[in-house]
């Protein structure tokens, strides 16, 4: 992680604040599941035995927006959701990253009619998205670690 | 008891006020008027060999553009499906509707089911159901103008909702 | 009081409180309002519609072969019925008979569907009360399902295994074999969890009177499926009206009389373990044959046709261009689903597209009662109340 020492008998490690940070930040992500459809249940198994996402260190699932830093968005966004969506995202406390899992919650899936949302993008900023109807669990366990990935990149100096 | 039969004695019984009748794969209907409606379903209903005591449905229909229809002389259906708890068959019954003024009376109180039911047809066909307690849009948002069903509402017309949340959730629902 | 002071109720405002629309109880996207007084519940209402994803409107615009994928997103806990029964629909529309391979074959991956569905919702109810063990046990067993559909046609969860006429592949050699094991070894586990909960006193005290559906709601809300069965209407759309053969099949049709959640859980467990059997009677007896209905109207040719006869080449572009075009006319056909008799009916005018398509969700007439069924109950009561109807929020608002 950085430069290892011993001062007067201590271990000691010199190393930037952002790389400790990040590197706390990123295994333990704690995801808020906003679950409206399919691609919930789907979800349901990734945090089962088989797939077992604590092992990337996101299974501490919160159901408040408070208490989470992920926000997974898995299924259909209609018109009369969109404004609890934008709710909830307001609600999460910085620093925050949004999954959109699924075709619907990206680009509103194969519904292109009067009351689906085109895309969460219309809404909140998202970070990572999966592609799938719905996804297969590795391929949402693969977002998290993208998700890992992008946070190894950041700087406190950027979140307010 | 078949479909056809229960056709035929219901036709027996209201005579001209069944204004169509109509046989599909063994599966039968009879249309009536609004006015009417009331009273053929009631009767089914206590009649003691159809006794069709269950609601299933109730869905409108919209035949705007219909091909080859012309004498038709309404533009909306709303279809009863019914079934018979004690004698296991189906049977379907269709308000026509007319384009101009689109009402049926209500059957929520012969049926508790029929109160979501009809504000679905309400909200997605425009069809009014008089005497119906709380005739509110379900499916779709409050600001949604239109009818998302009918035949010339385009299907991608997209209407934001653009309260926030905060008001949107103290908003009374209604006490059941 | 016996030292002659009175006792003056204390005065109390009501509390609205919102559970939902993004609850973890509410699985999903239902709303629920309540007004309190204590934690007791005096009035409550529901708001639904949160998924409402236009299915309907959307079946209008796409030819009837192309409605399996969406039907299959209806009730996404046990989605192979829907496409199936979609499939039942609109073969009786055209008055086409499936193959009887393919209908055991229908037979096998509904009921599949019907206990992964039933799996899931006791074990995410009995999440809501606490016990997250039978949640792992369970979906344990829904992978394993999962597996024998990924075997079978390649996807998990969203199979599209269906055609109008049949089934699109048949079942691998060895599948059926590793079916009757996993069911077998299923049918253990489904005892095992029944054997946690059935005499625990903590569930019981939570869930027996809790939520209850009496015969009279059951009947004018027109309840279907597991909770009407629990309340003693013995309706089984299975029984009462049999398709795909399962009038071959011998199986209960578990009723209770309580109508409470205790019941409800205890009837979907019966229900597991019937779905069982019949799997394992369909596989037993499955015949040899074709696995789609030889009609080049309805069933898309094989692909060495396609690629070297003319007439295969003709029939498939035709098919995929111009759909099955069924004759004028409108039909109701019904299937049981996971939560109830789920219903089809199909209006066309003559061409490739449904001039209508409405659906008969049995979560929607399930759910109306719902209000009902918590009045001067818990607020604790209601979410035990709430996961065992087991409402499906992409049935409910399609």
């Amino acid at each position: 992680m950085g430069l290892e020492n011993q001062v007067d008998g201590i271990p000691v490690i010199a190393t930037r604040l952002d790389e400790v940070i990040n590197w706390g930040r990123k295994y333990s992500l704690w995801p808020m599941p906003y679950g409206t459809a399919c691609c919930a249940i789907e979800f349901m198994g990734v945090v089962s035995s088989r797939f077992d996402v604590s092992r990337f260190g996101a299974e501490l699932v919160r159901f408040s927006p408070r208490q989470a830093d992920l926000l997974l968005v898995m299924g259909t966004i209609t018109q009369k959701m969109a404004p609890v969506l934008k709710q909830i995202y307001d609600q999460m406390p910085d620093p925050k990253w949004v999954v959109s899992m699924g075709a619907c919650a990206s680009s509103g899936g194969f519904y292109d009619n009067y009351s689906v949302v085109q895309g969460i993008d219309e809404l909140i900023p998202v970070d990572v998205y999966v592609a799938g109807c719905p996804p297969r669990p590795e391929n949402v366990i693969g977002a998290i670690v993208k998700i890992q990935e992008k946070i190894s990149r950041e700087s406190i100096r950027n979140w307010r | 008891m078949i479909e056809r039969d229960i056709m035929a004695k219901v036709q027996a019984r209201f005579g001209a006020k069944v204004l169509a009748t109509y046989e599909f794969r063994g599966q039968c209907a009879v249309t009536v008027a609004p006015a009417d409606l009331r009273a053929v379903l009631c009767w089914m209903r206590d009649d003691a060999e159809i006794a069709t005591d269950w609601l299933m449905d109730v869905g409108g229909v919209d035949y705007l553009g219909y091909p080859d229809d012309d004498d038709r002389g309404w533009r909306y259906e709303v279809v009863y499906q019914l079934r018979s708890a004690s004698h296991g068959h189906r049977f379907r019954v269709k308000a026509a509707v007319g384009e101009a003024d689109p009402v049926v009376p209500s059957v929520w109180d012969l049926w508790a089911v029929a109160n979501w039911m009809e504000r679905e047809v309400w909200d997605l066909f425009g069809v009014r159901f008089s005497g119906h307690p709380n005739l509110r849009r379900i499916m779709c948002h409050d600001q949604f103008e239109g009818h998302a069903l009918r035949k010339d509402y385009p299907i991608n017309k997209r209407q934001k909702l653009s309260i926030p949340a905060e008001n949107l959730l103290c908003e009374k629902v209604e006490w059941a | 009081m016996s030292d002659g002071t009175t006792v003056r109720p204390i005065p109390s405002d009501l509390l609205t409180l919102n559970i939902g629309p993004a609850h973890p109880a509410t699985h999903g996207t239902l709303r629920l309002q309540v007004q309190l007084d204590g934690e007791t519940i005096v009035n409550s209402g529901c708001e639904i519609g949160y998924l409402h994803r236009g299915f309907e409107k959307q079946c209008e615009t796409v030819y009837y072969q192309f409605v399996i994928p969406y039907a299959e997103r209806l009730n996404y806990m046990g989605p192979v019925h829907n496409s199936n029964a979609w499939c039942h629909a609109c073969e009786q529309f055209l008055a086409v008979e499936p193959p009887p391979r393919a209908q055991a074959l229908r037979v096998i991956t509904s009921e599949m569907g019907r206990i992964i569905d039933h799996a899931v919702c006791i074990g995410t109810n009995l999440v809501d009360l606490g016990a997250l063990t039978n949640f792992w046990y369970m979906y344990n067993y829904r992978e394993k399902v999962y597996d024998l559909y990924e075997e079978l046609c390649g996807a998990r969860m969203m199979v599209n295994y269906p055609r109008i006429g049949g089934v699109s592949l048949d079942a691998p050699d060895g599948w059926l074999e590793k079916c009757v094991k996993i069911i077998d070894e299923m049918q253990e586990a489904v005892g095992e969890v029944r054997t946690l909960i059935e005499r625990n006193r903590i569930f019981m005290d939570r869930t027996v009177g809790a939520g209850v559906v009496t015969r009279e709601l059951a009947l004018s809300h027109s309840i279907t499926g597991p909770v009407a069965r629990a309340a003693g209407v013995a309706y089984d759309v299975r029984k009462a009206h049999p398709y795909w053969g399962y009038d071959k099949y011998t199986f209960e049709v578990p009723t209770a009389e309580g109508g409470d959640t205790y019941d409800r859980t205890i009837v979907r467990f019966h229900e597991m373990y019937e779905s069982c059997k019949i799997i394992k009677q369909a596989i037993a007896s499955i015949p040899g044959g074709p696995v789609m209905v030889d009609d080049h109207l309805v069933a898309l040719p094989e692909k060495d046709k396609v690629y070297n006869t003319m007439e295969g080449l003709i029939n498939h572009f035709k098919l995929i261009m111009h759909g099955i075009q069924p004759p004028r006319g409108e039909l109701y056909s019904a299937t049981e689903g996971g939560n109830g008799e789920l219903g089809y009916y199909i209006i066309s005018d003559g061409g490739p597209k449904p001039w209508r398509v409405r659906i008969r969700p049995p979560c929607f007439a399930n759910y109306s009662v719902f209000p009902k069924i918590i009045q001067g109950k818990m607020v604790s009561d209601a979410i035990a109340a709430l996961g065992s109807i087991n409402i499906i929020a992409g049935e409910l608002d399609r």
